[in-house]
């Protein structure tokens, strides 16, 4: 088994606003292993994406907040560094893909010079080499014709275009770790096909580990290797993505699963998890799944169900598994 | 423009090519290059040819005899002096080319000043946000409230009337506008994914700043640059005017209308004159 190249204990992040503490994050742990994928799937406000920025240490401050955990990467628990040894970290150890590639490019300058940024600001280049370095990074993207593409502005470039640009300055300096926020949803399907079979490419080359947040389980199934179940701030099932689709342990895990529409069975009614996820403000007292669940048990209502491990891989927060 | 299946990259009008086609830029443009060429060529004393210039006259020379003379375009008035006399017989005409120099070089410094202050406390107070933000603004709205006529006045007294007064004068408040415009704009920009993907590749705060928003609203940037140098300029004769700008026997465009305005027999307040020179 390959080097853990991140590991995330006890997580927990909060938002502090007028109404109150807003706990988006509350108590995630999870690993990625080096050239390995793991997916955060939950729905929209589950807190998948203030996961990918408590780590990169990028909450909007003053409001959001970590609070508890710890954040490892290869020995170095990132909560504890000054904010200069963190923005050292960030695009060299930890870089993050946004999800919206038409807004995510400074429209004043080309996209050479914003790969160049990133290649200036983390490696100890003469200048001569930082376009070379600049065109292997659009080189490993697939990008066509990088040498004539370092001098066009984001304007003169289609959505997948820019993504890939925004991916190449993301893998500029071969980060240990990519924290992708849904890089797919603002791309069409067959644009998005392409997008990640670039990543397993990419992967493929670098060994790189990889954190993918998406509401999408046809992505999840196509990239990840394990998968995170998100849901009100907490992972309710870790598991192999294997297991997740035939074997969903959780009955959120096995709710979402049914809840995906599916061309074989188009006459059916298209399944739906009734109610709403709880206010993050004040969370329920027992498992957060609880209202909604249809095969809640009285223990359910009291007490937060505690994590199983059922083997290596594969945990679940669940009184119902034993 | 777009031909197909060639191979080589559109990369759009010149910038040169773009600017030229706008003649809501040309004829200001003009306008603007006459008076500096008034302003520098006046006279070429400063590059070592003190006869050659625009201005027939020495500015400041007197002469009695020729005192309070009209214009040349005015019967009674000599071809010589071509907008008259004032009280001390000094050239109208060149008084007001070399007004020019005052004019022009006070607001264009004031305008540098106030746009450089003005736009680093913008970007620093839109960025930043919170305490930084809410300090910095405080500051802006006592800066927009105070007369700025009320300090000039106090300058006048503390540090004595003379250019550099005007030039502080205007400063001390003018950067308030600046600030509040630039903050909002930056408060935009903030908001942007490029400034967050900026944040994620460990660019620092200062870098954020000017080398990604910056660049974003040097176009709102120029814009109120261009509106202040008419401002200014009129802000500066004002001054002027009131005997609390440039002093005698300085010409400026404020202290020769203030000058012409004093004198019982002078031209301004004539008919003719007042159709002549305004």
């Amino acid at each position: 088994m390959s080097n853990i190249v991140l590991q995330v204990e006890d997580l927990h992040t909060s938002f502090f606003t007028r109404a109150g503490e807003v706990k988006a994050v509350d108590g995630v742990s999870f690993f990625v292993r080096e050239g390995e994928t793991f997916g955060i799937v939950g729905e929209s406000g589950c807190g998948k994406s203030v996961t990918g920025l408590s780590i990169l240490r990028l909450l909007p401050e003053p409001a959001g907040q970590v609070t508890g955990g710890k954040i490892i990467l290869e020995g170095k628990n990132l909560l504890e560094l000054s904010k200069k040894e963190m923005r050292a970290y960030r695009g060299k150890m930890i870089s993050m893909i946004l999800q919206d590639p038409m807004t995510s490019l400074n429209p004043v300058y080309t996209v050479g010079d914003q790969i160049a940024e990133a290649v200036r600001l983390h490696q100890d280049l003469p200048e001569n080499m930082v376009e070379a370095e600049v065109v292997s990074a659009l080189r490993l993207l697939r990008i066509p014709d990088p040498e004539m593409r370092i001098k066009e502005y984001p304007f003169q470039l289609s959505g997948g275009m820019r993504q890939r640009v925004v991916g190449a300055i993301a893998m500029s300096c071969r980060p240990r770790l990519l924290i992708a926020d849904e890089p797919t949803t603002a791309l069409d399907a067959t644009i998005q096909a392409q997008y990640i079979a670039l990543f397993e490419d990419i992967q493929a080359k670098t060994n790189v580990a990889i954190i993918f947040i998406t509401h999408d389980f046809g992505v999840i199934a196509r990239i990840c290797d394990r998968v995170g179940v998100m849901y009100a701030g907490k992972i309710l099932e870790t598991a192999p993505t294997r297991d997740i689709f035939k074997a969903p342990k959780h009955p959120y895990t096995a709710a979402l699963i049914n809840s995906v529409p599916q061309l074989d069975k188009k006459d059916e009614k298209l399944f739906s998890i009734e109610g709403q996820p709880p206010s993050l403000l004040n969370l329920p007292p027992g498992c957060r799944f609880y209202p909604r669940c249809t095969v809640s048990m009285d223990i359910c209502k009291e007490q937060e169900p505690p994590e199983v491990k059922l083997d290596d891989n594969h945990s679940v927060s669940c009184w119902r598994v034993k | 423009m777009f031909g197909i299946g060639k191979k080589k990259a559109y990369t759009g009008l010149s910038r040169g090519t773009r600017i030229v086609r706008s003649l809501t830029l040309i004829i200001p443009s003009i306008v603007m290059v006459i008076m500096i060429i008034i302003a520098l060529f006046a006279n070429l004393g400063w590059i070592g040819l003190p006869d050659v210039g625009l201005a027939p006259h020495d500015p400041n020379s007197t002469n009695p005899r020729d005192k309070l003379l009209p214009p040349s375009f005015i019967e009674g008035g000599k071809s010589d002096y071509f907008l008259g006399t004032d009280r001390l017989g000094r050239d109208i005409f060149s008084r007001v080319l070399y007004g020019a120099r005052v004019s022009l070089s006070v607001s264009l410094i004031v305008i540098l000043i106030t746009a450089v202050i003005g736009t680093i406390l913008g970007i620093l107070s839109g960025y930043k946000g919170g305490r930084t933000d809410a300090f910095i603004m405080r500051v802006t709205d006592v800066a927009l409230s105070f007369p700025a006529l009320l300090l000039a006045m106090l300058l006048w007294v503390a540090i004595g009337p003379g250019y550099w007064t005007v030039v502080l004068a205007l400063s001390i408040l003018g950067w308030a506008g600046y600030a509040r415009m630039i903050r909002g704009e930056s408060l935009r920009i903030r908001e942007s994914d490029f400034v967050a993907q900026a944040q994620v590749v460990g660019a620092s705060t200062w870098r954020i700043m000017f080398r990604h928003i910056f660049p974003n609203i040097v176009n709102s940037l120029i814009v109120i640059m261009t509106l202040q140098v008419g401002m200014m300029i009129l802000a500066e004769a004002a001054l002027s005017f009131l005997g609390l700008g440039i002093t005698a026997p300085t010409p400026s465009w404020g202290s020769i209308v203030a000058d012409g305005r004093s004198q019982p027999g002078g031209y301004l307040l004539s008919r003719e004159y007042v159709s002549a020179w305004w």
